[in-house]
């Protein structure tokens, strides 16, 4: 017995000893990355990096990739902190900063493309910094916004008592923001960021390698990789490139995501434990790191200690301020002379943006509206058949647990795979095929957002009550009675949140999707996005801000008369009380 | 008992009142001026039915909510926007879920500066009084309702209050669990085992209130006044069957259920002021379904057409809360009538009690035409129209120089119901229309 037991002890600190080796071998590991990008990103100036597509440059691109896209997202989430918070907290502010929300998320990400890489590589012309800050902002521009608007609607949401609670025991502001805010809005804050990061790697390919004007840009990475054997039509290159991203995308899934969302389970707002839920997300490696004692240590020695400092910092401070304080006549000054100087920035933009507007001429206005019914249409289409097959598939798989279990990880692989780097395969295909371009366009948009479809459908078929399905079964519902009166309504709400979510991402997409540079050559097809995307390669900025005008419009307004819309009924109608 | 009243008040209200500011100019009152003052050593019982404005006062007190007019002193001074020394204990119980039992104690010491050795003894030392040692490191998701509340007592009682405010703390509680936890209190309070000076009690529990105060005060609705306010004068502890505690209950609900007319204690304890109800100005609907209010008028009809209300309630496992709304409305429509606690069948209600399903939709209404103005007006204005309908928002800007926002809502919902039922008018809820019912 005592064997045994001393035998399965030793297993352990085995296995705990390994684990730590291999958490220090990691830090290690990053530290490199960390002096190996700083090292590049301040020596000198390299806008056009030469692209091996040797494989074995593939580990050093992926580095910088993830490099990239983890920067970004920091700066997204600190962004999206701050705007949430402001836009939550001041009545003033949340008129100004909830519609702009708005119009920013219906930007499409490569429209800022011409304006933030000039930006940047005028601010710092002789090191690789500058262009390295304009990718790393372009990704950015494509993952702060969902963020944002997900911390504000938690902000919003936090039960009144709880506020109440906060108000009357005296925290301050960083303790309520530690001990409410932030974990209340824990949960929304980690898939939203999921998303966004997923949506990082969509646009990684258009952020790295692109041209401006009369100038070639290259940023040593994996989309530039791809890019560029998707150019010269390597196909084995491509495979390998693909398989890179792929591993990187599994790999983070697994060593960060997985551990994240069951770390995060401890923020569910639920007065009682649900066994299901306990199920649902576990992580083998948040085990190990829990067991291996690094975690334990780095609490007790970094984590606890300062966090007790920085509590005890505010709140004495806090408490100092007995009477409550007066606004500063300053600040109020201030403030005013600050919105001022925005609103006077604002209009000298617009102005100036007014003006680069009369260059237009009547034939590129012409042709704009052609492009943007043209590419509706192919949005449209792209849902449609979205929705054509997700939504038995959803419903299949979300009334079957043991279809389920098998068909749910699968689809969560495929659908992280970015759908840009999937797109030469797909071009590759079509044009064999005599399929040509405007169907590869529909093909793209398909291929980058039915996921978002799926997955909901799932998630609305797995809620239908089964009561319910046991009366359709017990008054013999034919197949469409049963699909008209209990499938259909039961999963509206979250079909319409699915497509939502789709249909804007169609819309960005179709800037890649509608123009393509495939083995030498550019493959486009008449289309609004094509026309923003031409406009960067050409440098007409007067083209592009129309054409980013006009789109973003009908997004806003698609959204404001139709999914708004749609949105309410399914809140009130086809909303299940449980 | 008396010199408690010549000492300082801890908090005093003075006018304190609550409106909303109309769109239109107007204004909704919610409560109207009160004064009110919370003495050392007292447990105070805020007693009113749901939706009365008890939480908002007891918000105003805190210095949680800012009142439109009046204002509230604190040994004195004017609270101006500072939060005194005060814990709230929450009916929802408020505890943060991602907090273990001991960091939700913890936390209001932390948001005080105090350092963290001196904090963990403080926690455990209160924790431990309220009967929580073993579960310091539990999160409260895995307690009972009884054990979160538990928790509640001791995140506001580990910051040594000097008054203890506490929002309904036992009305999302079994009745077992609830008749513990209120032991439970009284021990702490009575032995003096904590340094808070006074308790601030909200609740819509008659009983309780009875069971626990030293004074009580009824609050009556649409707006908020003072309806009653009287020492109980009931040795410790308290006999639930002795003659005086059911005199008092049945002197509350007395109270409740007769707006209109001024209640004056029985003998013994000292009446206090008891304002005489002024004129309201629209009648309230009470929120009762036809579906209630035919129950109850079958349970009495079984009852020889006449029951105590309190012995009523408890058998029915009601709260007050949701039993008087229903007696309200039988007595607007004619179907009831109360004295002293007693509800008693009429000759219509009888005859209601008796029909079957379709007579009874004409009886009630006839009974609703001929008392209830709204619905009364409600169908003279769908018979004035053409094409007999009109959309809801009509008449939501009717009620709405009555009633705050939420009540003008609740009012058009009830209204609804009472015409559906009564097939005086159908509404379609896509629409938002009413529509009248042709004969």
């Amino acid at each position: 017995m005592t064997g045994v037991l001393a035998r399965a002890v030793f297993r352990r600190r085995t296995w705990s000893r390994l684990t730590e080796l291999a958490i220090f071998a990691a830090a290690l590991a990053l530290f490199y990355a960390v002096l190996a990008l700083g090292r590049t990103w301040l020596g000198p100036f390299t806008p056009a990096a030469e692209i091996s597509r040797s494989p074995r440059a593939l580990p050093g691109y992926a580095a910088y990739s993830l490099g990239r896209i983890v920067i970004a997202y920091a700066l997204s989430l600190a962004f999206a902190l701050g705007y949430g918070y402001a836009a939550a907290r001041s009545a003033r502010a949340e008129r100004l900063l909830l519609p702009l929300l708005d119009i920013l998320q219906s930007i499409p990400v490569l429209s800022f493309l011409p304006g933030v890489m000039l930006a940047m590589v005028a601010l710092f012309p002789r090191r690789q910094l500058g262009l390295e800050l304009g990718a790393i902002l372009l990704i950015f521009t494509g993952q702060a916004w969902n963020i944002a608007f997900s911390f504000y609607s938690s902000l919003k949401a936090i039960p009144r008592e709880l506020e109440e609670a906060a108000r009357i025991y005296r925290f301050s502001r960083w303790q309520r923001f530690t001990e409410l805010e932030l974990p209340y809005a824990a949960i929304g804050l980690v898939w939203n960021s999921m998303m966004s990061v997923a949506g990082g790697w969509f646009f990684l390919m258009a952020c790295e390698m692109f041209v401006l004007g009369r100038r070639d840009f290259r940023l040593p990475g994996l989309g530039s990789y791809l890019q560029t054997a998707a150019s010269a039509g390597d196909t084995s290159a491509i495979l390998w490139g693909l398989a890179a991203m792929i591993g990187v995308i599994v790999l983070l899934d697994q060593f960060v995501w997985r551990p994240v969302i069951a770390w995060s389970d401890k923020f569910k707002f639920e007065q009682v434990e649900s066994a299901a839920g306990e199920a649902a997300s576990r992580s083998a490696v948040l085990a190990l790191l829990r067991r291996s004692g690094v975690a334990a240590a780095l609490n007790r020695k970094l984590i606890g200690p300062v966090g007790e400092r920085m509590t005890l910092f505010f709140a004495r401070r806090a408490a100092a301020v007995v009477e409550p304080k007066k606004p500063a006549a300053w600040k109020a000054w201030l403030g005013g002379a600050l919105g001022v100087a925005v609103v006077a920035a604002l209009g000298y933009a617009a102005l100036r943006a007014g003006l680069t507007l009369r260059k237009l001429t009547s034939s590129d206005v012409v042709e704009m509206g052609r492009g943007a019914g043209l590419t509706f249409l192919r949005v449209n289409v792209a849902l449609l058949l979205g929705a054509l097959w997700t939504v038995p598939a959803g419903v299949a798989i979300g009334s079957s647990p043991r279809l389920a279990r098998i068909a749910q990880p699968l689809a969560q692989v495929a659908a992280s795979v970015p759908a840009t780097a999937l797109f030469p395969v797909v071009l590759l295909v079509l044009i064999r095929t005599g399929g040509g371009m405007g169907l590869a366009a529909i093909a793209l948009m398909l291929l980058g957002t039915q996921w978002y479809i799926l997955f909901n459908v799932i998630a609305g078929a797995m809620a239908i009550p089964s009561d319910l399905k046991e009366a359709a079964g017990i008054f013999r519902f034919g197949i469409w009675e049963r699909w008209r009166k209990l499938i259909l309504p039961g999963i509206f709400p979250y079909l319409v949140t699915g497509m939502l979510t789709a249909a804007g991402g169609a819309w960005n997409a179709s800037i890649i999707a509608e123009y393509f540079h495939f083995k030498g050559e550019i493959h486009s097809t008449a289309g609004l996005g094509a026309a923003i995307s031409r406009a960067t390669d050409a440098g007409e900025f007067h083209v592009l801000l129309a054409a980013t005008i006009i789109m973003a419009a009908i997004v806003v307004t698609m959204n404001r008369m139709v999914w708004q819309r749609l949105y309410r009924l399914a809140e009130t109608r086809f909303k299940l009380e449980t | 008992m008396t010199d408690a009243i010549t000492a300082e008040p801890i908090i005093e209200a003075r006018a304190l009142e609550k409106f909303y500011q109309q769109p239109d100019g107007g204004c909704i009152e919610v409560i109207v001026p009160i004064d009110l003052a919370i003495y050392p050593g007292k447990i105070v019982a805020l007693l009113g039915p749901s939706g009365c404005g008890k939480s908002t006062l007891l918000r105003m007190l805190t210095g949680l909510a800012q009142p439109s007019a009046g204002q509230v002193f604190w040994h004195g001074q004017p609270l101006d926007g500072r939060l005194p020394n005060v814990a709230i204990v929450f009916q929802s119980f408020a505890l943060f879920p991602w907090l273990t039992v001991l960091e939700n104690v913890e936390a209001p010491l932390e948001a005080r500066g105090v350092a963290v050795l001196e904090r963990r003894k403080r926690a455990l030392k209160i924790l431990d009084a309220v009967g929580l040692d073993g579960f310091e490191t539990a999160y409260p998701k895995e307690l009972s309702g009884g054990m979160k509340q538990r928790a509640g007592f001791a995140r506001a009682l580990v910051v040594e209050p000097e008054v203890l405010f506490m929002d309904e703390p036992f009305s999302a509680l079994d009745v077992l669990t609830a008749e513990t936890l209120r032991g439970e209190l009284m021990e702490l309070w009575l032995d003096r085992k904590v340094p808070t000076r006074a308790i601030f009690l909200v609740t819509h529990n008659i009983e309780e209130a009875v069971v626990l105060a030293d004074r009580i005060i009824v609050l009556g609705h649409n707006p908020a006044r003072i309806r009653a306010d009287f020492e109980v004068g009931l040795a410790r502890p308290r006999e639930r069957k002795s003659e005086r505690f059911l005199e008092l209950v049945d002197h509350i609900y007395n109270v409740l259920t007769q707006p209109e007319v001024g209640h004056v204690l029985p003998v013994e304890g000292k009446p206090a002021a008891a304002p005489g109800g002024a004129p309201i100005k629209y009648p309230m609907l009470p929120h009762a379904r036809p579906g209630g209010i035919s129950g109850l008028l079958e349970i009495l009809e079984g009852r020889q057409g006449r029951d105590d209300l309190h012995r009523l309630a408890g058998e029915l496992v009601m709260e007050v809360d949701d039993l008087l709304p229903i007696v309200e409305a039988g007595r607007m429509l004619g179907f009831l009538s109360v004295h002293e606690g007693d509800v008693e069948l009429t000759p219509e209600g009888r005859a209601f009690a008796q029909a079957d399903i379709l007579s009874r939709k004409v009886l009630f209404r006839q009974a609703a035409l001929a008392h209830v103005p709204l619905l009364r007006q409600i169908e003279c204005a769908l018979k004035a129209k053409a094409d007999r309908s009109l959309p809801d928002d009509f008449f939501h800007d009717v009620l709405d120089e009555h009633f705050s926002e939420d009540e003008t809502q609740r009012q058009l919902e009830t209204a609804i119901h009472w015409g559906r039922y009564a097939e005086l008018f159908d509404y379609d809820a896509a629409t938002h229309r009413l529509i009248l019912t042709e004969a």
